[in-house]
């Protein structure tokens, strides 16, 4: 590289040669996006290979110029820290962004710009685009499943009934605070059922019997995910409390119901507790698909929780266990008080890693016949009359569970941001 | 003569093949300071942890205040609520501030109503003089603050036996003198207390009595003033001239 050493800048100079360096960044990303837009070629006159190649070394020769260990200027000291450091990174760095601006305009245009919207019929979608109509037709179906249209408003009733519930503990007032736990354990998933039930599946208060099967859609993903994690997150601590246990009968349940929940697949135990349960239980016994499939996935996901959290109990120095006991607390009041504020503080980023794997895995219930989002979508694409689309509903759907996702891990984070003072 | 609060008969304790504890015989009257020292793995630690069960023996009886420690003992949790404890690495709780580090034991196990064990609390801490510290959490204080509140904490619980485990260890020099001021002043208002510690200067400051260990044996035992002017044991001698 002793050649190119007229190109390296020092801290004299850095002023010109950033100007310079980045005049023939520019250069390079002018020619690669009129190039992808504009099918322009501003480089014709050059022969053949040295036209594909001239941004890329245009580039490249730009950012060697700008390339210093300290300049003092704050936005290009950040650039040659994080993507200009050295020749090769410099490299990477065009070529990842020529290829995004080399796919821009063939995604645009695909999801914007030739996409149709209007109409509502298949026959609307003629271009070459995306067929947003696709959605909007089925959107209904999308987001409640197969639940009567002119009863929609229940759903909606009940989800923002449960919303309230919710946050009545940021309302609480200090002297109850103590029960926050107790709430939001055991009476608020029971108010939480009563409403899905009374509102959502009706039958009493004039309301008309929707059974189960007819529910889908987003809607469904929501009961399904609320009920599984608001119960796997308790069971889980219970079950990892129990591994850790002195008394031999409680540490081996523990071990047999962990190693067991998380030796089975998923969709073994979604079959099972659709076709084998019911059969052991007693003729004029009836327990809705739903109810099973909800146990099913809590059962199988607070072996995971338990783990998690096992995590953070070993991580404890055994000092805390010390302290706590010779203050003369007994089991229970050491690990509600000591233990488990700071163990659960130190696993908000396991937990919300697996309660994020739990809702993604909630498109597994489609093998027992309950169709989610991702379910409804895989009855719409082999609808007759709208056969062919099903790249649209994909994307669409990949939207929602991704901007699900990204609320739950940023709340995760705004948790632990939240707890963090003290260390 | 009063009965001594706390009475150690033939003491035996194994960590697996290991013996830590040989035939231990104590008798703690009432009121009464005691200094342990002795190189480091002798059982010094494991003696005191042992009297309020935090290690449990093997052979032998150990009665606090009336009580014996058994595997048949119920309620533990008493007799270690009237067992204060202070660690070397302090143990604050680092989710809670420093008055809700003092004051969770006795809302929770003594049942003592929020307001009344704040005031004792606070009252504890100006003790150690550390009172306007109350509201920060563990991670801001120095050493010698943590471990003032660590004692203040353990107070809280007005314990009749205080039991010290190397308190000063884990201090710079400069924390020691603090933390055993503290001390000192809960020696001289007539606590009961045993104190595994290489500081001889608080030994021979407020120590009723000296007991020397190595081997996870109680090599000697002796008035203070007896056991640095006159030890019997060659090696008391040793140790006596090494750290002194």
């Amino acid at each position: 590289m002793q050649t190119f050493n007229f190109l390296k800048p020092n801290r004299s100079n850095i002023k010109n040669y950033s100007i310079i360096g980045s005049f023939l960044v520019l250069v390079s990303l002018i020619d690669v996006i009129s190039n992808a837009f504009l099918k322009i070629n501003l480089t014709s006159f050059l022969p053949g290979s040295i036209t594909t190649l001239f941004p890329l070394i245009t580039g490249l020769i730009g950012l060697n110029m700008m390339r210093i260990d300290y300049s003092g200027n704050k936005t290009l000291d950040l650039l040659n820290k994080n993507i200009n450091t050295n020749n090769f990174n410099a490299l990477l760095t065009l070529l990842i962004l020529f290829s995004i601006i080399k796919a821009l305009p063939q995604s645009l245009s695909w999801m914007i710009f030739d996409a149709t919207i209007s109409g509502d019929s298949k026959d609307a979608c003629t271009g070459t685009g995306a067929c947003w109509t696709y959605i909007k037709v089925w959107f209904r179906r999308f987001m409640y499943g197969m639940y009567p249209n002119e009863f929609h408003w229940r759903i909606n009733t009940a989800f923002i009934l449960v919303i309230a519930f919710g946050f009545v503990g940021y309302f609480m007032k200090e002297n109850l605070k103590k029960y926050l736990a107790l709430y939001y354990v055991i009476i608020y998933p029971v108010i939480a059922y009563l409403v899905i039930y009374y509102l959502i599946s009706g039958g009493s208060f004039g309301l008309q019997w929707v059974e189960t099967g007819a529910w889908g859609g987003l809607s469904l993903t929501f009961i399904v995910s609320f009920f599984c994690l608001i119960f796997c997150f308790p069971l889980g601590m219970i079950f990892a409390l129990g591994r850790r246990s002195s008394l031999p009968a409680i540490k081996y349940i523990s071990i047999c119901y962990i190693e067991f929940w998380r030796g089975v697949p998923l969709i073994t135990v979604l079959f099972m507790s659709s076709v084998m349960f019911p059969m052991f239980l007693p003729e004029d016994f009836f327990m809705d698909k739903l109810v099973r499939v909800i146990i099913a996935i809590t059962l199988f996901e607070a072996a995971y929780c338990a783990e998690v959290i096992r995590g953070g109990l070993q991580s404890l120095p055994r000092g805390q266990y010390d302290a706590a006991k010779s203050l003369g607390m007994g089991y229970w009041k050491m690990h509600i008080f000591v233990i488990l504020p700071q163990a659960l503080k130190l696993v908000i980023p396991g937990i919300a890693n697996t309660f994020l794997a739990l809702v993604k895995d909630t498109p597994l219930i489609f093998v027992v016949g309950l169709a989610e989002l991702a379910g409804m979508l895989a009855l719409a694409k082999t609808n007759p009359k709208w056969l062919g689309f099903a790249m649209e509903g994909y994307i669409f759907a990949s939207i929602i569970f991704w901007i699900i996702c990204y609320a739950m891990s940023k709340y995760s984070y705004n948790l632990e941001a939240k707890y963090k003072t003290e260390r | 003569m009063s009965d001594p609060i706390i009475k150690i008969q033939n003491m035996n304790k194994w960590f697996g093949d290991f013996q830590v504890l040989k035939n231990i015989n104590l008798e703690v009257e009432a009121n009464k300071k005691i200094v342990v020292c002795g190189p480091s793995g002798s059982g010094k630690s494991t003696l005191i942890r042992c009297i309020n069960r935090l290690e449990e023996h093997q052979e032998g009886d150990i009665i606090v205040d009336g009580n014996e420690l058994s595997e048949k003992t119920k309620d533990i949790e008493k007799i270690r609520a009237e067992v204060g404890m202070v660690f070397q690495q302090f143990n604050l709780f680092p989710h809670l501030s420093i008055l809700d580090n003092c004051t969770l034991a006795p809302i929770w196990v003594k049942k003592m109503p929020k307001k009344e064990a704040q005031e004792l609390a606070l009252d504890q801490l100006k003790k150690v003089q550390i009172d306007d510290q109350a509201n920060k959490f563990p991670g801001q204080l120095s050493g010698g603050q943590q471990q003032r509140c660590a004692i203040a904490r353990a107070l809280c619980m007005q314990p009749k036996i205080m039991l010290f485990d190397e308190p000063t260890s884990a201090l710079d020099p400069e924390m020691i003198k603090e933390v055993l001021d503290a001390m000192v002043s809960l020696a001289k208002g007539g606590m009961t207390m045993i104190v595994v510690t290489h500081e001889m200067g608080f030994a021979k400051e407020v120590a009723d009595e000296v007991i020397f260990m190595d081997e996870g044996m109680i090599i000697e035992k002796a008035d203070t003033k007896e056991f640095f002017a006159n030890p019997k044991s060659d090696r008391t001698k040793l140790f006596l001239s090494q750290i002194l």
